[in-house]
């Protein structure tokens, strides 16, 4: 690793000061994917700046309408919270399966929806959710928001606090783990909303990032059951192609996937 | 540089390092602290873990800045003086480990672990539970009975559920 220097604000707007003031600065929450990259010297800003202690980005609220979770919160905390737990199950649980539990320990919703890595699992609960990105300037929704590999509408120096999301009335997510890396190969997170609207979108399959599959959407808001699948496919033009896994592979993983997310709603499985 | 203060298996210490220390290059090298063991570049063997505040935390993707404040526990602040942790004393005897050296972070997740699930754990959940801390010598099976043995033991109101599951 390179040298760096650390900051450690205690609120929003000392960290956006210090951020402004630093020259070549990057935020670090739970450091479980800036460090990895600064360890192997992908990335090395010449200035840290520590979000971890700032009182905004904490905290989770549930409403019968909403559930609002600080940006700092980590996995765990997710995992393991009553109220998420009750409200959107499915989310608390695909928190639980985010990499082990010591990353876990110090990985949050924030860092992962920022970062937005194509293998990621939270791009693709905000995504399927129609949750909202809240940041120290602005309110994205998460359409507007992910912008395919590691790119988000987020600015420089921008800062996200919360993510929130409406109470679904079903959700449910079933992902491939890569057996090396352990990150998604294809994850698939549906969720029906009050209304009848269906969302179904895709992790760590794509070319492009996350994204949604409009066909299993129309076909979901018709007859919301595994069987109302049947036959539709997504394109292997779209998918990610490499030693892992071929896009053809890919393309009938989301299929299968998606299949099981809808067999298992209300929780969230990992495959083996 | 930074001055870090930590609170380390009970005791406090401060050091003057430089910032991108690792947490686990501060145990190590400057509290020479050397159970807690390197052996990975990507935060996946989990031969690093320690208790941060608590929690299981892989010391080599945290800076010692970063940490600063909090309480971390190491393997060497497990066992009681000569008395040995239960979940040391069960990997001792049931021979979890083969060459040892992902034996502090197995022990440390395995504390987590238990406490975590209040000592009620089975063979599945531990083999699942484990996804972060890799045995090179792949010793999992006497890894996992130590354990669900350990986990007995530390479980109000002793059962040996776990203990045959793993047989
Ligand atoms: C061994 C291992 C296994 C993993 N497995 C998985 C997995 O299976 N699935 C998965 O989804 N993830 C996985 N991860 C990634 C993990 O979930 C990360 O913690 C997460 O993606 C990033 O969150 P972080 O808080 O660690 O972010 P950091 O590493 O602190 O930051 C990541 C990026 O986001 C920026 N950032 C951080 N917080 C904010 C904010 N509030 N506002 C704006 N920008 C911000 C940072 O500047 C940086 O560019 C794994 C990581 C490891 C080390
Ligand atoms: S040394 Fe920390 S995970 Fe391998």
């Amino acid at each position: 690793m390179y040298p760096t220097t650390y900051h450690r604000p205690s609120s929003l707007a000392e960290a956006s000061r210090l951020f402004a003031e630093a020259g070549d600065a990057a935020y670090i929450s739970g450091g479980h994917t800036l460090l990895p990259a600064m360890k192997t010297r992908l990335a090395a800003p010449e200035n840290l700046i520590d979000l971890r202690h700032v009182p905004e980005l904490r905290g989770i609220e549930v409403t019968s309408e909403n559930v609002s979770i600080g940006a700092g919160t980590t996995h765990h905390a997710v995992s393991q919270s009553g109220a998420i737990r009750q409200a959107i199950p499915t989310l608390a649980a695909m928190a639980g399966t985010i990499g082990d539990a010591a990353v876990r320990t110090l990985g949050t919703i924030g860092g992962s929806v920022a970062n937005n890595d194509p293998a990621a699992d939270y791009p693709a609960a905000v995504l399927a959710l129609s949750g909202t990105i809240i940041t120290d300037r602005r309110t994205i929704p998460a359409d507007a928001f992910f912008r395919g590999l590691y790119e988000t509408a987020l600015e420089e120096g921008e800062i996200v606090t919360r993510l929130s999301f409406r109470l679904p009335e079903a959700a449910g997510y079933a992902k491939f783990r890569n057996p090396a890396s352990r990150y998604p190969m294809a994850g698939v997170f549906i969720a029906r909303h009050r209304g009848g609207e269906v969302r179904v979108a895709v992790t760590g399959a794509g070319n492009d990032g996350v994204f949604r599959v409009p066909e299993m959407e129309a076909a979901l808001a018709r007859d919301f059951s595994a069987g109302a699948l049947k036959g539709i496919t997504v394109s292997p033009a779209a998918m990610l192609s490499d030693i892992h896994g071929t896009a053809a592979y890919r393309a009938n993983l989301v299929g299968v996937m998606a299949r099981r997310a809808m067999e298992n709603l209300g929780s969230a499985v990992a495959i083996d | 540089m930074a001055r870090v203060k930590l609170t380390v298996n009970g005791s406090e210490v401060s050091r003057e390092v430089e910032d991108r220390t690792l947490l686990v290059q501060f145990l190590r090298d400057h509290l020479g602290l050397t159970g807690t063991h390197v052996g990975c570049d990507t935060s996946q063997c989990g031969a690093c873990v320690v208790h941060l505040d608590g929690h299981a935390a892989k010391s080599c993707t945290i800076l010692a800045v970063q940490a600063a404040g909090a309480s971390v526990t190491t393997i060497e602040g497990l066992a009681d003086g000569d008395r040995l942790h239960p979940v040391q004393a069960a990997f001792r005897e049931h021979h979890g480990l083969q060459c040892g050296f992902c034996t502090p972070g197995m022990i440390m997740t395995a504390v987590d672990m238990i406490n975590r699930h209040a000592g009620r754990l089975d063979e599945k959940t531990v083999r699942h539970e484990l996804e972060g801390n890799i045995c090179r010598c792949t010793g999992y099976q006497n890894i996992v009975k130590s354990v669900l043995a350990a986990a007995d033991e530390m479980r109000p109101g002793l059962s040996l559920s776990g203990l045959q599951a793993a047989e």
